[in-house]
Formats: structure tokens, sequence, C-alpha cells
């Protein structure tokens, strides 16, 4: 089955997990920019990392027939630096121009402050402004529920495209009103911290399959990027078809990336009607 | 060997998501019910509700603050008798 992860940081991973993610049907990854688990402090360390993720990295992933996508944007870890936000926003339009870079992510708010709220207005502005994508990072553990409540705010407040944005890291009490407000949605799955595969299709199962996205980021703390594949698995298991495993797994990321012309992947269809 | 404060701090985590997925376990129970009408049939509804009765059961022996017992043994021989 061909699977497309939308959300990997692919930076933090070896080459073996791209081996194994293309030999278990993985034809794609998008990968955001994301926090170091350090401060940056200068912009030139941040322009490097979206050479990295936008120039190099989609080589070191072909060499397993993996298309490789990127996004850009400060961490929202790093949005209290409003001076260093401020001036990394200004190279954005340099990567948007980049063949494979998609929109801007992943923003978002971390502990909801002030400043990060207003880089994600700006982030999302400037988005806007370039027709871009945008992927949101939504806060985890204790400070899911008010930071998601933050982020819904900001966009309220804000001429958005809600077709184009993708708020990410939805869990249960939090799926609700960002689907009923009308924007993509995203299940991250984690081995402990933030959703698992069998909750990820009991939320498939309770809320359908439009708008929704499923990742398993994996990036260089405790993660794995296979849980997007044991999801898959679980989603079978439970009788749900092949074809629909597709439109969850592959189609809706084509859905949602292909809004960007240069993601070029195309919905599949493998099953006839009979 | 932890102190009392590492034992929560090492495993506070693993054992939210561990708790998640219980809590997830018995919301696709009710759903699964409520799709079939709250009649499984065939007598392994009767199976199934045993087995959620121990579950429950477990989880009563989790709550309790000071138990005659290790919870893993108490937990263990109640799964046993299931």
């Amino acid at each position: 089955m061909q699977i497309i992860q939308p959300h990997y940081h692919a930076i933090a991973r070896t080459a073996q997990d791209y081996e194994r993610m293309a030999m278990s049907g993985v034809v794609a990854v998008a990968e955001p920019a994301f926090w170091a688990g350090f401060d940056r402090l200068y912009p030139e360390t941040f322009i490097d990392y979206f050479r990295q993720i936008s120039e190099f990295e989609p080589t070191r992933a072909a060499q397993y027939g993996i298309r490789h996508f990127s996004w850009v944007a400060v961490n929202p870890k790093e949005a209290e630096n409003t001076t260093l936000t401020r001036e990394v926003l200004k190279s954005f339009p340099e990567f948007f121009a980049k063949p494979t870079v998609l929109g801007v992510g992943e923003t978002g708010l971390h502990k909801s402050s002030k400043n990060e709220c207003s880089s994600l207005e700006a982030h999302v502005e400037i988005a806007m402004k370039h027709g871009q994508l945008v992927l949101i990072h939504t806060p985890h553990l204790a400070d899911k529920a008010h930071g998601t409540k933050r982020v819904l705010e900001v966009l309220a407040g804000m001429n958005v495209d809600r077709d184009r944005v993708w708020i990410d890291h939805v869990e249960e009490q939090t799926i609700r009103p960002c689907l009923d407000a009308g924007y993509w949605v995203g299940f991250t799955l984690y081995p402990i911290t933030k959703c698992s595969p069998k909750r990820a299709v009991d939320l498939l199962e309770k809320y359908g399959t439009e708008r929704i996205l499923v990742n398993s980021s994996a990036d260089w703390g405790p993660s794995d990027p296979f849980t997007l594949q044991e999801c898959v698995l679980e989603y079978r298991r439970r009788g749900h078809s092949l074809q629909e495993a597709i439109e969850v797994f592959h189609n809706n990321p084509c859905r949602f990336l292909g809004q960007n012309p240069k993601f070029d992947i195309k919905p599949i269809r493998v099953e006839t009607a009979s | 060997m932890l102190s009392p404060e590492q034992v929560v701090d090492t495993y506070f985590l693993e054992a939210r998501h561990m708790l998640l997925e219980i809590a997830a376990l018995l919301d696709r129970y009710d759903a699964a019910e409520a799709r079939s009408g709250g009649h499984p049939g065939n007598g392994r509804g009767t199976a199934a509700e045993a087995k959620l009765a121990v579950l429950r059961e477990a989880l009563g022996v989790l709550r309790e603050q000071g138990p005659t017992q290790e919870r893993t043994v108490a937990l263990l021989e109640l799964f046993a008798r299931a």
C-alpha cells in the first residue's frame, strides 16, 4: 500500500529509516521546520536549516525513491525572541520559491504566550500573503486544550482560507472545534506522549475521514516513524477496506498538500466498483 | 534504586499513556455497543461482558491506597480467574 508521511522530521532520522519506510510503501514525506532541542540565536542558523530541508534532504530521500517536501517556520518555542522571528520571517519568500517547499510550518503555540500568539499571527499572515499552506502545531499534554483554543482564537481574527490550514496534534478533546471551524486536522502518533495508533483509528471511526491527516512526526526525541504503519494495520484489522485506508493515508495528504501545485502526487484508486 | 519522586517522574507519562489506552478501549466498546444496538448476540456478549467486568474490577484494585497485597499480584490472580 502506498503511504504518504505528511509530518516527518527527516534530518533527525537515519537513512535506514528512509530505507525501511520505502520498503513499507512510503512514497513521500513532508518535513516541517522544527525545534533543534535548543533555542537558536541567529537568523543565519535558520536559513541554513531551511536550505538543508529544502535542498539537501530531498536528495537523501530520493536515494530511496521517496519524494521529500518541506515547510519553513520559526518554532513556537523560539517565538519569545521577537527580533530573531522578524528577521527569519524576511527569508521566507526566498524559500517559497524552492521547488519542494509547500508553505509555513510548523508554526503554532507552545505555552500560548503573547509573543507566541504574535509570531503565529505573523506566520499565518505571510503564508496567506504568498498563497502558501499553513501547518500549525498545538501544545502537548497539559496545555493542549487551552493552546488549541488560543490557536482558533488567533485564526478567527484573521482573513485565512481555512481549507489551506492544517491544525496538527489534535486529540480527543480538541478535534471537534478544529473540524467544526473548517480546518484540516492532524493526528500525530507517538509511542507515549501523543495520540496512539489505536486511538487514531477510534477517531477516524468517530469523525470520518474528511479533512484528516495522520502522521508520526518522528523527530530526535522518543518517536517512531512506523507508528503510522501501525495505524494503517490497526485500521485494516478493524475491517476497513484497502481503498478506505488509501483514502486516509495517501489520498488525504494528496488533497491537502496538493493545494500547492508543487505537490504533484495524485490520489489513487486501487479497487474497481463491482 | 529510584527515590519515590523519581519513580513518579520516570514513569508518569508511560502510565498516562496506558490509562488513556484503557479509556479508549472502554470508549471503543461503548461505541461498538451503540452501533450494534446493544445486542452483541450469540453468547459472545456474555463472555465479552465478563472480561470487561474483570477489567473494571482491576481498575478498582488500582484505586486502593493501602492494598493488602501487591497490586500486580492481585491483578494477576484476578485475570487468572477471568
